[in-house]
C-alpha cells in the first residue's frame, strides 16, 4: 500500500460542505467509479454472498426448499461432526500433509536458492532455473499420471533404480500402502514447487549488497561461513513472513493432489477435510453437514492466521495482513 | 543477483564447494526433467513392446498409434477445444479486471480506494467453503453451463494487489499531464496506464492462462454429465481414476475409458498426458523474465 496518500481535501471542512463535496468528488470520479463497482458486485455474488450459505450449517438443509422454510437444528451438525471418528482421521491426515509439506518445502526449497545463488556460470543457472519452475506449470492431473508412472511397480523408474541399487528385491506397491501416502505427497509436492518457491529467496538475496561478501572474503571467510553469517541472514524477514502466511494456510492444504494421487486402497490416509465435505456434502447430499465442514475449516484458518500475525506483529511491529 | 569471481588463491573447500554444488544442480535437472522425457517416450513407443519395460528416455520401437488413438476420442477433441476456449476467454475477463481495479486503487483520488482495497483484501483470507458455493452455482443455474468455467473466477483480489502496486511504480505524473490534456479516467488508463503495465500484465495473463488450463475439478463438480463441456484436463482425470488401483468408479465410464480397458491404458495415458502438457511448455520459458518479477511484487505487502 506505497500509493501516496493525498489528504481529503474535504477533511478538514464542516459537515454541510464534506456532504456536497463527497457528490461533488463522486461525480468526479464517475469514471473510477464505472471501472470498479462492476467487479465490487462480483466480488460481492462470488465471495461475500456464499457466506451467508452458512447458515444451512444449522438446518437439516433439503434441496427444492427456500432457506427459510428449512427445519433449524441448531449446532446438531456440529455435534455430529464431532462425534464422526471419520473426522479425526480426515482432520489427522490433513495435519499431517501440511506439517510435513511445511517443513519439507522450506527446508528444501531454501537450500536450492541458496545453491542457486551460489551457481557460477550464467548459462548453467539460467538454464537450471528454467527447468526447476518446470513442474509447476503443469497441473496435478498431470503431475499425478506422471508420478503414478514413476511409482509403479511395473517399471516404475523408482522401483528399477532400487532393484538395480539392490535395495530392494521385491518392486514396492508405493501407490497402494497408506502409511506411504503421507511421504509421496509431500516429495510430490517439493518435486513440484520447490523451483517457483525458490524464487522469491532469490529474489531476496539479490537484493543483499555485494560489499558484505566482499568484506567477507577479504576477512577470510569460507563460502560456508559466508552463507550462514550473510546469505541467511539477508533473506531471513521474507522467511518468517513465508512462514507466517503459510501456517496461516496450514489446514488448506489443498485436495487435488490426494484426489488424484489417493485411491481406495490408501483412502484412511488420503482423505482431507474438503474431500470429506465433497463427500458427504455433495455426493451423500448431506449439504448441511458438509457446509459445517467447510465452517470448521475456514474458521481454524482465520484463527490460526491472526495468530500467527499477531506473534509476527510482536516480533517485528508490522502487520502482513 | 550477485556475481563473485573467483579469485585465483581460492582454497581448495571453496572449489569443492563449487563442485558439490554443480553435482547437486545436476542432480536436480535429471530429477525434473527424466520424468517428462520418460512418458514423451512412452508415448511414443508402441504399446505392447512397453510391458516389456527398460524405455528410458528414447522410444524402443516408434509409433504413433497412442496419439492416433486418443485422437479418434470425440471427448478428446471437445476437450481440447473447450479447453482452449475457456483459456481464451477466462485470462481475457480476468485481465480487465484486475487491471481496471488494481488501476482504480492506484488513484490517490478515488474515493473508494481504500473501501475496496479492504473490501478484496478480506476476499482472499475468507471463503465459505466448497459447499456453499456449489449450492450458489447451482441457485445461478450455471450448473452445465461454459459460463462455470470463467465467470466465478473473475475477480481475483492477489492478481489485483500485484498489477496495483506495479501501477504505484509508475510515475503519477504521467497521468496527471494526462488529464491536463483533457483525457478522461478511462482513457487514461487506457492509453497511459496499461501500456506501460505490461510485464505485470504478462505474468498475470501467465497465472491466469496456466490455472485455467490446468483446471479440472469445476468440470468434474459442475459439468461432469454435460460431455460437450468436458474439457482436457477432465478428460486426463477420467482415464487416471479409472485405471488406479482400488478405484470403485464412480466416475461415468464414458466410451474413452471403455475403449481405453482394451487397448493398453498406459501409453494412452502417456500420449494424452504429453497432449495437456505440451501447451503449457511451449509458453512459459518465454514469459520466464516478466513472472520472476511480477511475482517478487506480489511479494510486497498487499
Amino acid at each position: 500500500m506505497q500509493a501516496v496518500p493525498t489528504p481529503h481535501p474535504a477533511a478538514s471542512r464542516s459537515v454541510g460542505a464534506k456532504k456536497s463535496n463527497f457528490w461533488k468528488v463522486a461525480l468526479r470520479n464517475r469514471y473510477l467509479y464505472m471501472m470498479s463497482l462492476p467487479f465490487v458486485i462480483w466480488a460481492f455474488v462470488f465471495s461475500y454472498y456464499p457466506l451467508w450459505g452458512w447458515l444451512i450449517a444449522f438446518q437439516k438443509w433439503k434441496p427444492g426448499k427456500s432457506i427459510w422454510e428449512q427445519k433449524w437444528v441448531g449446532f446438531d451438525q456440529f455435534k455430529a461432526l464431532f462425534q464422526d471418528d471419520l473426522f479425526y482421521q480426515v482432520l489427522r491426515n490433513t495435519v499431517a500433509m501440511s506439517v510435513m509439506g511445511l517443513i519439507a518445502s522450506f527446508t528444501v526449497s531454501i537450500t536450492f536458492a541458496i545453491m542457486m545463488n551460489e551457481l557460477r556460470g550464467m548459462f548453467f543457472k539460467r538454464a537450471v532455473q528454467t527447468i526447476s519452475y518446470l513442474p509447476h506449470f503443469v497441473s496435478w492431473a498431470v503431475a499425478s499420471s506422471i508420478i503414478t508412472r514413476m511409482l509403479s511397480s511395473d517399471n516404475g523408474v523408482v522401483n528399477d533404480l532400487l532393484m538395480w541399487l539392490g535395495l530392494i528385491q521385491q518392486p514396492v506397491q508405493w501407490m497402494g500402502q497408506g502409511h506411504l501416502f503421507w511421504g509421496i505427497v509431500t516429495v510430490s509436492d517439493v518435486w513440484k514447487e520447490t523451483g517457483w518457491n525458490a524464487i522469491i529467496y532469490l529474489a531476496a538475496m539479490a537484493g543483499i549488497a555485494p560489499e558484505l561478501y566482499e568484506a567477507a572474503k577479504v576477512d577470510g571467510a569460507s563460502r560456508l561461513r559466508q552463507i550462514w553469517h550473510i546469505t541467511l541472514p539477508g533473506i531471513r524477514s521474507t522467511i518468517i513472513i513465508l512462514v507466517i502466511l503459510s501456517i496461516g494456510n496450514l489446514i488448506n492444504t489443498g485436495f487435488e493432489k490426494q484426489f488424484l494421487l489417493g485411491n481406495n486402497l490408501v483412502r484412511d490416509y488420503s482423505q482431507v477435510l474438503d474431500l470429506y465435505s465433497l463427500q458427504y456434502g455433495i455426493q451423500l447430499s448431506r449439504y448441511s453437514f458438509g457446509t459445517a465442514i467447510n465452517i470448521f475449516n475456514s474458521v481454524v484458518s482465520l484463527v490460526l492466521l491472526f495468530t500467527a500475525n499477531g506473534i509476527f506483529k510482536r516480533m517485528t511491529k508490522e502487520s502482513i495482513i | 543477483m550477485t556475481t563473485r569471481k573467483m579469485t585465483k588463491g581460492a582454497p581448495l573447500s571453496d572449489r569443492l564447494f563449487d563442485v558439490v554444488i554443480a553435482i547437486v544442480m545436476v542432480f536436480v535437472v535429471i530429477v525434473t526433467l527424466y520424468p517428462f522425457l520418460n512418458v514423451l517416450a512412452l508415448s511414443f513407443n508402441d504399446s505392447t513392446d512397453s510391458v516389456r519395460g527398460g524405455i528410458t528416455i528414447f522410444p524402443r520401437e516408434f509409433t504413433l498409434k497412442n496419439y492416433s488413438i486418443i485422437f479418434s476420442f470425440s471427448g478428446l477433441i471437445t476437450g481440447f477445444k473447450i479447453s482452449v476456449l475457456r483459456t481464451v476467454i477466462g485470462t481475457i475477463l480476468g485481465l480487465i479486471s484486475a487491471s481496471m481495479l488494481a488501476y482504480t486503487l492506484a488513484r490517490p483520488d478515488f474515493q473508494g480506494r481504500k473501501f475496496v482495497s479492504k473490501y478484496l483484501a478480506i476476499t482472499m483470507y475468507v471463503s465459505a467453503g466448497l459447499i456453499p458455493f456449489y449450492l450458489l452455482i447451482k441457485d445461478l443455474h450455471m450448473m452445465n453451463t461454459f459460463a462455470v468455467y470463467v465467470l466465478p473466477g473473475i475477480v481475483s483480489a492477489f492478481n489485483v494487489f500485484v498489477i496495483r502496486s506495479f501501477i504505484d511504480g509508475i510515475p503519477f505524473a504521467l497521468q496527471e499531464s494526462a488529464k491536463i490534456d483533457g483525457a478522461n479516467d478511462f482513457t487514461i488508463y487506457w492509453r497511459v496506464v496499461l501500456p506501460m503495465t505490461t510485464p505485470a500484465l504478462a505474468t498475470i495473463a501467465l497465472f491466469l492462462a496456466v490455472g485455467q488450463w490446468n483446471a479440472w475439478f469445476d468440470t468434474f463438480l459442475y459439468n461432469g454429465s454435460s460431455e460437450n463441456l468436458t474439457t482436457l484436463q477432465f478428460e486426463l482425470t477420467k482415464v487416471l481414476l479409472s485405471t488406479t488401483a482400488g478405484n470403485n468408479g464412480d466416475y461415468h465410464s464414458t466410451n474413452m475409458t471403455q475403449v481405453l480397458s482394451s487397448v493398453s491404458p498406459e501409453s494412452v495415458k502417456m500420449a494424452i498426458t504429453i497432449v495437456v502438457t505440451i501447451p503449457i511448455l511451449l509458453v512459459y520459458p518465454f514469459l520466464q523474465r516478466y513472472f520472476v518479477r511480477g511475482l517478487t511484487l506480489g511479494a510486497v505487502k498487499g
